[in-house]
């Protein structure tokens, strides 16, 4: 068990080494003169020459890995074209947002969404099940900004329950906190939700059909005991799995729920860092979302042992 | 042989009998036909944009700006007066566009390199890790990466979610390779002295293609949801090309007076999307009767 959790940690370092390679390689492997790309049409000369000497571009590329790679050791992202400000800095004003929006989302989502998949898995081939499945399909072709702005519409606008856009601070008060949170956490969730209740179905049928289901029936357990006792148990490690890969929708849509919604978070920061070319703050972004991906992935990883007492490593 | 009765059927070429043979068709694949239709639909409708009473989507006419639909204007007008009808059709072309090419893309690449991989252990083992690298980062931050240093341009879009989808598909032809190798009548062919790149053509890829059509048509869903995402963001298409996430991009700032400007380029990527997705669950479950069960 401990060697399992050792191995485990130590194979996302192969990992995150790519992540940092490949967002080091970025600037290079694009074409053309990536200072001039990031200085944008209307720069001078010694815009172009500023720029290309604060990314470290005038050094040999090895000179700049070396030093990417021990400035990365120290948490030192680099500082931001645009601001002047470091990377470090800028990322951890704005993450606090980014963390509330996606805890809640990824609560509702469980919360909705493993209940759905096992609904339909226990009432499988009723219209409930078909009503389950038909809103899974849904959930995967609206994209979040369409539904954001349809929730937007219909419960700030039409009927004036929630407030149109922006961010509270847990600080300023619970209540409009979490009243900012709901919509952006809907919108988000949608596709999460839709993903996790479909495995949640297939992998309970799965379960559904074993042999020892039907035993607990037929010593006489009540339905609710064999769905969640027996059943739901079984049926988690494919649930949690799925639950640590979709976090990576939940981040892509993020970057759009926040500009939706003028969330001041990460998205946010990476939009504008967008709109500005500002390169150093979209490399820290990445690797910050990437890390965070691989450590929730990594997390669901050593969770098996927990939801699956056969696992032993 | 005996023939069966259902091989009769097949025979009979007389028009009521066929007329059956479709509604037993429908019948055993809803989705692949509803899907089938609504995507057909979409595409037909780039194709003819120009037919179809379409003005030009980049027209302006600033004191028009801002209509509500009417009789002349079926779906308004955005905030510098273009016909948003026009813009709509024609933002097909862009959506449709992106995602067939990045499907076609990431899955011609994707089956070049799970083959080299599936075959050769030494360049399996760099080839995954970088792979199983680029797969932690989220597909819509690399294409966010590439196209904030390109310009924006519709080839550099389809390059930039290419190589965001590649990994995956990398993977899934890896393991059927994988698979396959262990299987008697390809270790047979290996054995009877057939050369691997023969081998590969005759007895791998063909059977690699069921599960990378499904997986096509998902990819091809996800790149048109990739496309309005970024250009949504500022990170797309250029402004010239009226693509349906720039559409809804340009025009949010008014959302609050014009909503039909971001709910009518919505709807048709939502439901162009939602056409693939159907028939993809189709095709897999026409392909692959183990996973229809279940998912």
């Amino acid at each position: 068990m401990f060697g399992y959790i050792v191995r485990r940690i130590l194979a996302t370092i192969p990992v995150m080494a790519v992540v940092a390679v490949f967002v080091f390689a970025l600037l290079h492997l694009s074409p053309g003169d990536p200072a001039a790309i990031i200085a944008g049409d209307n720069a001078t000369t010694a815009d172009i020459e500023r720029i290309r000497a604060a990314l470290g571009l005038d050094q040999p590329i090895y000179v700049q890995f070396g030093d990417w790679v021990w400035r990365l050791m120290h948490g030192d992202l680099g500082i931001s074209i645009f601001t002047n400000l470091p990377v470090s800095t800028l990322i951890h004003q704005r993450v606090g947002p980014t963390v509330a929006l996606s805890i809640s989302t990824l609560v509702i989502s469980i919360i909705v969404a493993i209940p759905l998949g096992v609904l339909a898995a226990w009432k499988a081939g009723t219209w409930i099940d078909r009503g389950v499945m038909v809103f899974a399909v849904f959930g995967f072709s609206v994209p979040v900004f369409v539904l954001a702005y349809i929730l937007i519409y219909v419960l700030a606008i039409a009927t004036n329950l929630l407030p149109v856009q922006g961010y509270a601070n847990p600080a300023d008060g619970l209540r409009p906190f979490l009243s900012h949170l709901v919509m952006p956490s809907i919108a988000l969730g949608f596709v999460y939700i839709a993903l996790i209740a479909r495995i949640t179905r297939a992998s309970m049928l799965d379960v559904l059909a074993q042999d020892y289901i039907r035993t607990a029936h037929a010593k006489g357990l009540s339905s609710e005991k064999v769905l969640l006792r027996h059943a739901l148990k079984n049926a988690a490690v494919p649930i949690a799995t799925i639950i640590g890969i979709g976090v990576a929708l939940l981040i892509s849509g993020v970057v759009v729920t926040e500009t939706v919604f003028a969330i001041p978070g990460l998205g946010r920061l990476t939009v504008d860092a967008i709109l500005r070319r500002d390169y150093p703050i979209i490399q820290g972004v990445i690797l910050i979302f990437s890390a965070a991906y691989v450590l929730v992935n990594l997390l669901v990883d050593l969770s098996y042992a927990l939801l699956d007492p056969r696992i032993r490593y | 042989m005996a023939v069966v009765p259902s091989d009769i059927d097949l025979i009979a070429t007389h028009a009521p009998k066929q007329r059956g043979a479709v509604a037993t068709y429908i019948r055993r694949h809803p989705t692949i036909v509803v899907g089938g239709v609504l995507l057909g639909l979409m595409i037909a409708m780039a194709i003819f944009a120009p037919y179809l009473h379409t003005v030009d989507p980049l027209a302006l006419a600033p004191a028009k700006r801002l209509k509500w639909p009417t009789a002349e204007y079926w779906f308004g007008t955005d905030m510098l007066g273009r016909d948003l009808f026009s813009r709509t059709i024609y933002g097909a072309r862009v959506s449709l566009t992106v995602g067939i090419s990045v499907a076609i893309l990431s899955t011609g690449l994707g089956l070049f390199i799970g083959l080299v991989t599936g075959f050769n252990r030494a360049v399996d083992a760099i080839v995954m890790r970088i792979m199983d690298g680029l797969m932690s980062i989220p597909s819509v931050l690399i294409a966010i990466a590439l196209m904030a240093l390109t310009r924006a341009s519709l080839q550099n879009v389809i390059f930039a979610i290419t190589v965001a989808e590649v990994p995956r598909v990398t993977r899934l032809v890896r393991s059927v390779v994988l698979t396959l190798r262990e299987q008697p009548y390809v270790e047979a062919a290996f054995a009877s002295g057939t050369t691997q790149i023969r081998t590969m053509w005759r007895h791998i890829v063909p059977n690699t293609l069921p599960p990378l059509l499904v997986q096509g048509t998902f990819i091809a869903a996800g790149a048109m949801i990739t496309e309005a995402i970024l250009s949504f963001i500022g990170a797309g298409t250029p402004p010239t090309i009226p693509s349906w996430g720039n559409i809804m991009a340009e025009d949010r700032a008014v959302f609050l007076v014009a909503y039909y400007i971001v709910l009518f380029p919505g709807i048709f990527l939502s439901l162009t999307v939602l056409g693939i997705n159907l028939l993809g669950d189709g095709l897999r479950d026409a392909l692959d009767p183990r996973l229809a069960r279940r998912l």
